[in-house]
């Protein structure tokens, strides 16, 4: 969504939904009935109609929409900082205060999407006018700025300093208060438009989207054609129903809430919190004892039990003790060959044939004989998806038959049995004096053997570091 | 006798069928060309005129799509916050700021965690690529790219080597060292080649391979060492801005966001789209895989963030209030995916609680867009990049 529209000449767009809706709550504000109540503002001796105060805005914010006042006051002051309400004391700061200070609502004229972008012209002219107006009057960057322009429009400086003069004439006929209105909306506008330095600048986007013509995708019958073959396939595609799927997500929320130290906390301490790292050495991915929410994850799922480092060991115990260990082997050979270097590639298909396909093989898995038949075919094109349907049926059968049967074992038992839970760390007593905080070596430094150098390396980076200790 | 205009009539080969017979003159784009009766009664019923045929194949997929809106539909019984009426309210939430990580010169645009659950790389737009112990906010490592605006970076799954890129159309991989005498940019390695600015890069389960995201609408999946391309997934209509591989066991798709408003899921084997979910209003700007992987979350310019259930096949919630208006720019769940973290160009943090949809707190700290919100890989905190040239660890 833009806004503004394009414009000729490439030049760029301003790209801000939030503009359209930040407009929909001024209008709001501004409804006869729910909106703001708008009185006359008293500024020294001028009265300035439909004005409101920093507190009014603050309070109806609140109302309106449900907030605390911290956020209704932020929230103002986004509004204000994009220039859509504008103060009238101090005008040169676009900061909403929740007290007396009067505000009005920018004129439509001026806000950021109507007159986007600011031109270098109309700048010229502001500043020339304010020149004009009292000598002295420009503040330092505006000072830079005015005599950038004059140097970069020189050619048309006489129309500048011929539409200050005018739009000056043309204010001194306006009644005082009108005067200070007008003069407050310009200089609203131009501080989000040309912010001084330092202040942030609110209409700054990062890099221009959209901007590659080159695969812009054509509407053409092809494009039509694609869209309704994906629109076939999705029709013929199984979808469950949402109650079962929802229903999946509080099964899941079950579960994982003890195990998710934001929501329950961690024993024995959030290491963030407390700056007591005991967590992560308790929960390192090898540790002698581990603790006992980590072993009943196990339990959870398959997946579980294979992607913890130590949980993937006791697996391999156990599967050792049923002469089935080749299976989990067999698929961690599978990843490497998944997720390995190209370069690779035939060298990973011929180790896994020769160790696990071939016959004879010291570690034969054992595929049904379609699945081996297709691998075996698939192996004179090695490629890094040739064992993926053998990986699959091994993947299953350790996960349907193996893991079960490792849930209801001695081992998984004991694990459980033995398995710590660390003791609550005791607040302290002078809980404003910090722990220090231990730096931990990098996992860039365990580099493989003959790299000693950088091993030689950590001794000398880190002399404050206590090495984590394994319990 | 009255005047006669006499009809000349041609014999000769029809231009369509060949056969010798009277032909009549028959004008199809400017051109003329002679087919007999037959041919011309023919082509009056088929209708053969190429705009009127892509006229029809719009029609035709307009329907379909709405027909598959009413598949989607006939299945979905029941709202996510009606299921979660049974779930338990969360009780008091507080979040603080833990730490701040100072040294970027300029807007943070993008952080990752490394897997040791301490360490994080961030990038910037004034070329900065840094890696942090954020635990003692100490700075391990910095480099300068040679571009500006890094919206990319990730750590590698060993924790040796971060990837980044930007508006150099590249991502490039660095190995960590260090090696005082070795300079970093020295040994790095230019991996991936787009035609407009890296939006987005991950690694997946190995350091050899990187899945990346590009303004020039499509995303792709590299190996590391050659810098070859394994695979490329067109479909999208315009900038591809985010990613997130899926956490299944299988490890096989990953879903994209852009700025055609769509969230897609590929099969990262064949390159094929999946699933396509369209019902933001605006960019998408971060997506993020529920931790079962069978949802994902999506932020965006619309000010709302979106949950959408691969199974079902749809939309199953949104998360909204009136009083956000601006975009958010970046998502990520909590480790049981009850809360759901999202960063907004207003400078705020909403936290939101998934099952109810309702928003349990706005953290306030930043001064500036928050651009990036990654939680940490064991799920005991989150950290949170600005514009304000800060990042910050929450607890």
């Amino acid at each position: 969504m833009t806004i503004g529209g394009p414009r000729g000449g490439g030049q760029p767009r301003l790209q801000m939904p939030c503009l359209g809706k930040m407009e929909r709550m001024i209008v709001s504000m501004q409804d006869p009935d729910m909106g703001i109540k708008m009185r006359n503002q008293r500024l020294l001796i001028t009265v300035i109609p439909h004005a409101m105060t920093g507190n009014d805005i603050v309070e109806w914010l609140i109302q309106k929409y449900g907030i605390s006042e911290e956020e209704s006051l932020h929230l103002g002051n986004l509004i204000v900082r994009h220039g859509y309400i504008y103060p009238l004391r101090d005008p040169r700061s676009l900061v909403l205060r929740a007290d007396e200070s009067p505000y009005r609502f920018q004129t439509p004229y001026f806000w950021t999407s109507t007159k986007w972008p600011a031109t270098e012209l109309d700048y010229a002219i502001y500043l020339a006018k304010k020149n004009i107006r009292k000598q002295g009057e420009l503040i330092e960057h505006e000072k830079d700025n005015y005599n950038l322009l004059h140097k970069r429009i020189n050619h048309t400086w006489d129309f500048v300093v011929m539409q200050a003069r005018e739009q000056l004439r043309a204010a001194k006929q306006r009644r005082k208060g009108d005067r200070i209105v007008i003069d407050c909306q310009e200089q609203a506008y131009w501080l989000v438009n040309r912010p001084p330095p330092g202040a942030p600048n609110v209409l700054e986007q990062g890099p221009e989207r959209r901007n590659c013509h080159t695969t812009r995708v054509q509407l053409n019958m092809d494009y039509y054609k694609r869209e309704i073959e994906y629109c076939r396939k999705a029709m013929a595609r199984t979808r469950v129903k949402s109650s079962i799927c929802l229903e999946g997500y509080l099964k899941f929320n079950e579960q994982y809430v003890p195990h998710d130290p934001i929501m329950s906390g961690c024993l024995p301490s959030n290491p963030w919190i407390t700056d007591d790292t005991t967590y992560w050495a308790m929960n390192a991915p090898t540790v002698t004892t581990p603790t006992k929410l980590r072993v009943e994850r196990w339990g959870f799922n398959f997946s579980e039990l294979l992607m913890d480092p130590l949980g993937r060991t006791q697996l391999l115990e156990f599967l050792k003790k049923e002469f089935s260990a080749e299976n989990l082997s067999f698929w961690e050979a599978c990843e490497e060959l998944r997720y390995g270097e190209q370069s690779h590639i035939n060298e990973i298909v011929d180790s896994i044939y020769q160790q696990f396909l071939a016959p004879g093989a010291t570690r034969w898995v054992n595929i049904d004989s379609k699945t081996m038949e297709r691998t075996l075919e698939g192996i004179k094109t090695p490629h890094r998806y040739v064992m993926d349907d053998a990986q699959m049926h091994i993947y299953m059968l350790m996960k349907k038959d193996s893991y079960p049967r490792f849930l209801k074992s001695e081992l998984y038992r004991n694990l459980l049995a033995e398995a710590v839970i660390p003791p609550e760390t005791k607040k302290r007593v002078f809980p404003f004096m910090r722990k220090q905080r231990h730096s931990s070596p990098s996992p860039a430094l365990l580099l493989p053997a003959g790299d000693t150098e950088a091993k030689g390396e950590e001794k000398s980076r880190s002399p404050a570091a206590v090495p984590e200790e394994e319990s | 006798m009255c005047d006669q205009t006499f009809l000349a009539i041609v014999f000769g080969p029809c231009d369509k069928c060949s056969n010798e017979k009277p032909l009549r003159a028959v004008y199809i784009k400017s051109e003329q060309l002679s087919y007999c009766s037959l041919c011309v009664e023919m082509m009056a019923t088929e209708g053969l005129h190429e705009n009127e045929t892509l006229a029809s194949l719009k029609n035709e997929a307009e329907s379909l799509k709405g027909k598959l809106e009413e598949e989607r539909a006939k299945l979905h019984d029941v709202e996510l916050h009606q299921v979660a009426e049974r779930v338990e309210a969360l009780g008091q939430f507080v979040m603080k700021t833990r730490r701040t990580l100072k040294g970027h010169g300029n807007k943070v645009l993008c952080m990752d965690w490394c897997k040791d659950k301490r360490r994080i790389v961030s990038s910037s737009q004034d070329g900065k690529v840094i890696v942090w112990d954020s635990f003692t906010t100490n700075k391990e490592h910095a480099v300068t790219m040679p571009c500006t605006w890094v919206m990319a970076c990730a750590y590698a799954p060993s924790g040796c080597a971060i990837a980044c890129g930007g508006l150099d159309n590249k991502c490039s991989v660095y190995p960590l060292t260090f090696d005082k005498n070795e300079n970093m940019a020295a040994k790095k390695k230019s991996v991936a080649m787009h035609t407009n600015y890296l939006s987005a890069c991950s690694f997946t389960n190995s350091d050899m391979q990187i899945l990346t995201a590009s303004g020039d609408g499509t995303c792709a999946l590299w190996d590391v060492e050659s810098g070859q391309l394994l695979q490329s997934f067109h479909g999208h209509g315009a900038d591809v801005l985010c990613l997130d591989l899926a956490p299944s066991e299988t490890g096989n798709t990953f879903v994209s966001g852009g700025c055609d408003k769509k969230a897609m899921v590929w099969d990262m084997r064949s390159g094929q789209c999946i699933q396509s979910f369209e019902t933001h209003d605006s960019d998408i700007n971060s997506v993020r895989y529920y931790p079962s992987g069978d949802a994902f979350a999506s932020g965006s310019d619309d000010a709302t963030c979106r949950l959408y259930d691969l199974r079902a096949d749809r939309e199953v919630a949104i998360y909204s209030k009136e009083s956000i208006i601006f975009g958010a720019s970046s998502v990520d769940f909590s480790l049981s995916g009850r809360l759901l973290f999202a960063g907004y160009n207003d400078y705020t943090i909403n936290v939101w609680d998934v099952l109810k949809g309702s928003r349990v707190s706005i953290l306030f700290g930043h001064e500036n867009r928050v651009s990036t919100l990654r939680v940490s890989p064991d799920g005991t905190a989150f950290c949170s990049g600005s514009w304000d040239h800060t990042l910050r660890i929450w607890a």
